[in-house]
């Protein structure tokens, strides 16, 4: 009776184990995305910082998105900003939506960093950082390029500030339209 | 009489102050987890964690009690922001289920001793026949120790 009680309860530790390591794929998402596997992107609906309302991902699909992940108090996050409203105000006529993910942040410190930069692309909430997790962001700003089916062809570590990166982005859109 | 009313009013200024204490910052500093570092914030120096410490020395000064500073972080953070899990709702689980876990380790290792106890003290019998032939063979090689 004891024996099969001990079994079990490590049969059910194996269970877990076994379902953690395949539900817990984000840190690969990167490493695949860019390695040409075309993961799908974690879906997600999240609160709206720049009105009311919610944004789901998967309502974006027929669209490329340039996910970014960011937060008021990251430094980085403020050089590239003025560049993804440029991209986003650039392509948006294209399918391309640009959505800004603000994480681990306060709300408002959130909004006056958009007025400061006069974001216009739409900007999530995900102050405890759930969604970030499930695409395995370790730190701040990172990038997710999104094809039209919902795939992440591409994912940038970092700020996409300089030329070669900049150009890397351009090059990840055109892949997610075609 | 007098002296019971005197009792009664002092023991509820006495109540009114405890409550009106303002929350000390340090000790909030201590319960709240920094969500990127994730160690307590004063612990930590990251950004956020001290964008966090001033929201903390912000609402102390606004009035806030401990308990309504805890709820705006939440509400910006999530429960993870609190170090010690609340001790309601789901948060109870956090405390019911690592005593579960222990009290049902406890039970499952007796059993196992007891019955691994039990099988041990299963009486061997002596008695029982040998296979003439094994029992031949045993005798022989005996015979050519003793010899």
């Amino acid at each position: 009776m004891a024996q099969g009680v001990a079994i079990g309860l490590v049969a059910l530790l194996f269970i877990l184990l076994a379902w953690s390591l395949l539900h817990d794929e984000g840190g690969d998402l990167s490493k695949k995305a860019n390695a040409g596997e075309l993961p799908s992107a974690p879906d997600f609906t999240l609160e709206r910082l720049d009105q009311d309302g919610t944004i789901q991902l998967s309502s974006l699909r027929g669209k490329a998105v340039v996910l970014n992940v960011w937060a008021s108090w990251c430094i980085p996050c403020k050089d590239e900003a003025p560049y993804l409203e440029q991209v986003w105000r650039a392509n948006r006529d294209r399918g391309v939506v640009v959505v800004g993910l603000d994480a681990k942040d306060f709300r408002a410190d959130a909004r006056r960093f958009a007025n400061r930069f006069a974001l216009t692309f739409p900007l999530a909430y995900d102050g405890p950082g759930d969604a970030i997790g499930r695409y395995g962001v370790t730190g701040f700003p990172e990038t997710f390029v999104i094809d039209r089916e919902g795939r992440v062809v591409r994912a940038f570590a970092g700020a996409v500030n300089g030329k070669p990166e900049r150009g890397q982005l351009r090059s990840a859109i055109e892949d997610a339209l075609s | 009489m007098r002296v019971a009313l005197l009792a009664v009013l002092g023991a509820l200024v006495a109540a009114g102050t405890a409550t009106a204490a303002p929350p000390n910052a340090a000790d909030l500093e201590a319960e709240i987890v920094c969500p990127v570092c994730e160690t307590t914030l004063d612990q930590s120096n990251a950004p956020i964690a001290q964008r966090m410490k001033t929201f903390i020395r912000v609402r102390i000064a606004a009035g806030d009690s401990e308990g309504e500073i805890k709820d705006a972080l939440v509400a910006e953070f999530g429960s993870e922001v609190l170090a010690e899990p609340p001790g309601g709702g789901f948060g109870l689980l956090a405390w019911l289920l690592p005593l579960t876990a222990l009290v049902g380790g406890a039970v499952v290792v007796g059993l196992l001793i007891r019955s691994w106890s039990r099988r041990r003290g299963v009486p061997v019998d002596d008695d029982a026949d040998l296979d003439p032939q094994l029992e031949r063979l045993v005798d022989e090689e005996l015979a050519r120790f003793d010899g």
